[in-house]
């Protein structure tokens, strides 16, 4: 058993419902509890869908194990399937019906219906959300994919304009909408065709399809890699892995397509605005800061190379939630010189991010919350995803755009450049409230009481913001984050402190409190605090 | 079972009505397991831990329903059972003790730890009971282990709330024999719904008025034949049983919703307390003034107007009967997912006759009802609101009734305005 307060990935039945959601034409039955109807508001409060998931839930009760649990699955196949009129359906269980073991695939091949049904084996008690969207991916193209390899040659014989598929986009991903567009865009751009995007937006028919494309792109590894191994076997399609997220990244992305396709790669090697961006002299005081990078593999691998390479930070921590990508994120990790944190313990994470008090965070929506408690900026690059993460503007995090969104998306955490010097002028001004917080974290202020009992469902508020603790000069944190408490320090030496801005304080309180505790000091004054900045001092 | 008629108790003043056929069903049900309930519970008791022992599900339902990945620790977690739990390799119970140790070593100051049943612990019937009996001996003097039943094999939604409760039961300390007469209140309500009531009944003249549960674990009150109980909640049947076999009376009543809910179910109490009618009509005078005054200009907006209540928390029965009694609304339907039928009686009693009562749910037909009737206000759960939007229905998220400070004569025009406010949004809107 695992002890568990909050998780990144879901179980792998909700990956299985990302493939399918994304996709047109596909019905889902999925043998479990009640309870397991959770789901759906994923799709219809986060993503803010305006249609129900295509997924029927047995729904059965105690009072049904002892009867006819496996009556009740082919009940609800055949009326799903009379209802919906899908074009191909999936079956399968969740982490409960798992332990009936009444065998859909068996139960749902005696009815004998006139589609083509894909059963899933989804191990809940070893797996989770990403791999059972990869595997569900996966299984549906294998199954729907039929033409033979000489077939699918012959069709591409003749001349033709070249064509890609692009693979991995599903419901609930991180950005996936607006990356696919983005994508597509830039494939034009090089005079490649688009043959088919899955599994978002795309019918069982066009599942078939995918091997008149020339090539794939694993737009993400996550979901997609399984299914482009598959085909790269059988049909001999290669598959372009490089993610085009960052300028280089993207540019990288372009080489490779375009000499896989056979065309000239200028065309597209347009630029983003982020290399003028970050060599503007605003941009000067990003040097060296100190990051924490941490996300799905994928997301996080990009994060680092954009990091290190196009915003000159320096690149401290770097981890994913996700272990089949370990690998990934260890070859990664060398290039740094950092030791991954692989891990799906949040706990862990923040230990991580509080041991090494980077001065930007980036992650996901937990670090987002982690980053708040400890009073660092922060910016979120990957799933989990929250309703923000679904913005109504066009915000892509891949190609020469989606290097724009980043940029930004980074920089509005930070104090800006010019803002930095500011503060330090107006510090002691009597109208400038030092206690206030940076205005652009957006919850500086006290929090109001809320009149909630109980935090409003569906991911749609951050309600957690109500209980943010205000750092207060006077007193320290709450013991709940681990911190030690203010020991030892003379009036001088607080009195000092409070002159240090606030969005730099607590890191020079906690890297005084570590000094003397190193150094064995008992008392904390001025003297200390400077020899502190000293030693710390890069 | 007799599905047919109700029958009203003798002695209730409110007129007896023979309902048609309540509309049962069976299918597919699209409601939230039990487990949801600790999402307010663990903010209630304020001691107290709230340990499922289930799947990656069950966590991740959890999160995904309290809408929030707080940054701070929460007061409930998941026991996640894993492969090696299933296949024999280790000891689930040895397995629990380790986590629970661990988990107490983190946070000393949980005086009340539950084990909460989850659909995968049922299957596999690991016995919790046994697990928390051997727990409270090991952590005894620091922390009492009790165990309930979240799971969605047995429990819809506020059914955990019951379930959680019906538990602490057999706990709690006798009163007295002899002792005066003591009211309790049941049902987790807010805080400041519960001091509003309290300060009422100290009004009214009774003495002695227990909240339950409490906000701490050491300060659960005590049952025994002397406690007569109202219950605050509709969907607290298992622990109504639970004080009745503990000798505790019920005050049967309408529930706290709105100024007539809440005068009567205040009404109930100062009967069994033998406080004087002139008296009791004085001190709720104001109360219920302001509740009227508060739902007046709801009434506007929602008189005549039809509503569709798909079953979720089981307050659906005494808040359309709010609807339709104090703000002239037309119930088109109304489901439960399960109808206590005693406990409803009164509330039944006052619905209109053409209202079509449902129990259980088979969600798609239900959803075909719901289009031919095009009502113009559907109360139904998160995943299914924005979906019936995009069709052009107006809806209301379910799961806010349950959330919000609902009860009582000065949450009567918040709790009129929730229904209000998608209607009036949809005025306004001009895109």
């Amino acid at each position: 058993m695992q002890l568990t307060v909050w998780t990144y990935e879901g179980p792998p039945h909700v990956g299985a419902m990302r493939i399918a959601t994304a996709m047109e034409g596909v019905h889902y039955v999925l043998h479990a509890p009640q309870g397991d109807t959770y789901a759906d508001l994923l799709f219809t409060m986060i993503e803010r869908r305006g249609k129900r998931p295509p997924v029927t839930y047995t729904t059965f009760q105690a009072r049904d194990l002892g009867k006819d649990t496996a009556a009740l699955f082919q009940t609800a196949v055949s009326e799903a399937v009379d209802r919906f009129a899908p074009q191909a359906l999936l079956v399968g269980a969740s982490c409960t019906a798992e332990l009936i073991q009444d065998d859909p695939s068996g139960l749902a091949s005696a009815l004998r219906l006139p589609i083509p049904v894909i059963a899933l084996e989804l191990p809940s008690y070893q797996r989770k959300e990403n791999w059972g969207a990869a595997e569900t991916f996966y299984q549906l193209v294998r199954a729907l994919c039929t033409p033979a390899k000489a077939e699918a040659e012959s069709r591409k014989d003749r001349p033709h304009t070249p064509t890609a598929n692009i693979l991995g986009p599903t419901a609930l991903g991180f950005r996936h909408r607006d990356d696919v567009v983005e994508i597509t865009r830039l494939l034009e751009t090089l005079g490649i065709g688009v043959n088919v995007v899955a599994p978002l937006g795309a019918t069982p028919a066009d599942l078939a399809r995918l091997p008149d494309a020339d090539f794939n792109i694993s737009l993400y590894p996550e979901i997609a890699d399984t299914a482009c191994r598959w085909l790269e076997r059988t049909y001999g399609q290669k598959t372009v892995r490089t993610v085009p997220i960052g300028h280089g990244a993207t540019r990288d992305f372009i080489a490779e397509v375009a000499a896989l396709a056979g065309v000239d790669p200028s065309a597209a090697l347009d630029t983003s605005r982020l290399p003028w961006w970050s060599r503007s002299v605003d941009s000067t005081y990003l040097t060296g800061k100190r990051v924490f990078i941490f996300g799905d593999a994928t997301h996080a691998v990009a994060a680092a190379r954009l990091a290190r390479d196009e915003f000159g930070f320096e690149v401290v921590g770097l981890g994913c939630y996700n272990r089949e990508f370990a690998r990934e994120i260890r070859t990664a990790a060398q290039l740094y010189g950092l030791e991954p944190l692989i891990t799906d313990d949040y706990l862990e994470v923040e230990e991580a991010i509080a041991k090494l008090q980077p001065e930007l965070v980036l992650g996901t929506q937990m670090e987002r919350h982690i980053a708040k408690r400890l009073r660092i900026p922060c910016a979120v690059i990957s799933a989990p995803v929250h309703v923000q993460d679904f913005p109504a503007r066009y915000s892509p995090q891949m190609g020469f755009e989606g290097a724009n969104v980043l940029f930004d998306t980074w920089v509005h955490p930070l104090v800006m450049g010019l803002e930095e010097h500011l503060l330090t002028m107006f510090r002691d001004d009597f109208e400038f409230s030092d206690q206030a917080g940076a205005s652009h974290l957006g919850h500086g202020a006290a929090p109001a009481a809320t009149r909630h009992p109980g935090p409003v469902p569906g991911s749609t508020v951050p309600q957690a913001d109500v209980q943010v603790a205000e750092w207060a000069p006077a007193q320290g944190r709450g013991d709940e984050d681990g911190m030690a408490q203010p020991r030892g320090w003379s009036p001088e030496a607080e009195r000092e402190l409070l002159k240090i801005p606030f969005f730099v304080r607590g890191k020079a309180r906690r890297n005084t409190e570590r000094y003397a505790a190193e150094h064995g000091i008992a008392a904390i004054t001025l003297d200390t605090l400077y020899d502190a900045k000293a030693h710390y001092a890069r | 079972m007799n599905a047919l008629t109700l029958a009203v108790p003798a002695g209730s003043d409110c007129a007896p009505a023979v309902r048609g056929a309540v509309l049962r069903e069976r299918g597919q049900r699209e409601v939230f397991c039990g487990l949801t309930g600790i999402i307010w519970l663990h903010r209630k008791v304020q001691d107290a831990f709230f340990l499922v022992v289930g799947s990656r599900t069950c966590a991740h339902l959890l999160q995904s329903a309290a809408g929030v990945m707080v940054f701070a620790e929460p007061r409930f977690g998941t026991a996640i059972i894993e492969e090696r739990d299933l296949a024999g390799m280790v000891d689930c119970n040895a397995e629990l003790d380790r986590v629970v140790d661990r988990l107490l070593a983190r946070r000393p100051d949980i005086k009340l730890l539950f084990l909460v049943g989850s659909c995968p612990s049922e299957v596999i019937k690991l016995d919790l009971s046994r697990a928390a009996q051997r727990l409270s001996v090991k952590h005894s003097g620091a922390t009492r282990v009790l165990n309930y039943s979240g799971s969605g094999i047995e429990t819809t939604f506020t059914e955990g709330e019951d379930a959680c409760l019906a538990a602490l039961v057999p706990e709690l300390a006798a009163t007295a024999p002899g002792d005066a007469l003591e009211l309790m209140i049941v049902g987790a309500l807010p805080d400041v719904v519960e001091d509003q009531f309290l300060r009422l009944f100290a009004q009214l003249g009774i003495a002695r008025v227990h909240s339950f549960p409490a906000r701490r674990a050491g300060a659960m009150p005590p049952a025994g034949p002397n406690t007569r109980f109202l219950l605050a909640q509709p969907f607290l049947g298992e622990t109504a049983r639970a004080l009745e076999d503990r000798g505790a009376v019920r005050l049967d009543a309408l529930f706290p919703f709105g100024a007539e809910g809440t005068s009567a179910w205040l009404h109930a109490a100062a009967v069994a307390f033998g406080i004087d009618e002139m008296h009791f009509r004085t001190v709720i005078a104001p109360g219920r003034e302001r509740a009227k005054r508060a739902i007046a200009h709801a009434r506007e907006q929602l008189g005549g107007k039809s509503i569709f209540f798909l079953p979720d928390s089981q307050l659906e029965l005494p808040l359309a009967r709010f609807l339709a009694q104090e703000l002239g609304m037309v119930p088109l339907e109304v489901g439960t997912p399960y109808l206590h039928r005693a406990h409803m009686a009164r509330e039944l009693a006052l619905l209109p006759a053409e209202t079509v009562i449902s129990e259980g749910q088979d969600v798609d037909r239900q959803l075909d009802r719901v289009r031919a009737a095009r009502p113009d206000l559907t109360v139904c759960g998160l995943g299914l609101a924005n979906p019936l939007e995009a069709e052009g229905l107006t809806t209301k998220w379910a799961i806010e009734l349950v959330f919000s400070p609902i009860h009582g004569f000065d949450q009567a025009g918040d709790l009129a305005d929730l229904f209000a406010r998608p209607l009036r949004r949809r005025d306004v809107l001009k895109v």
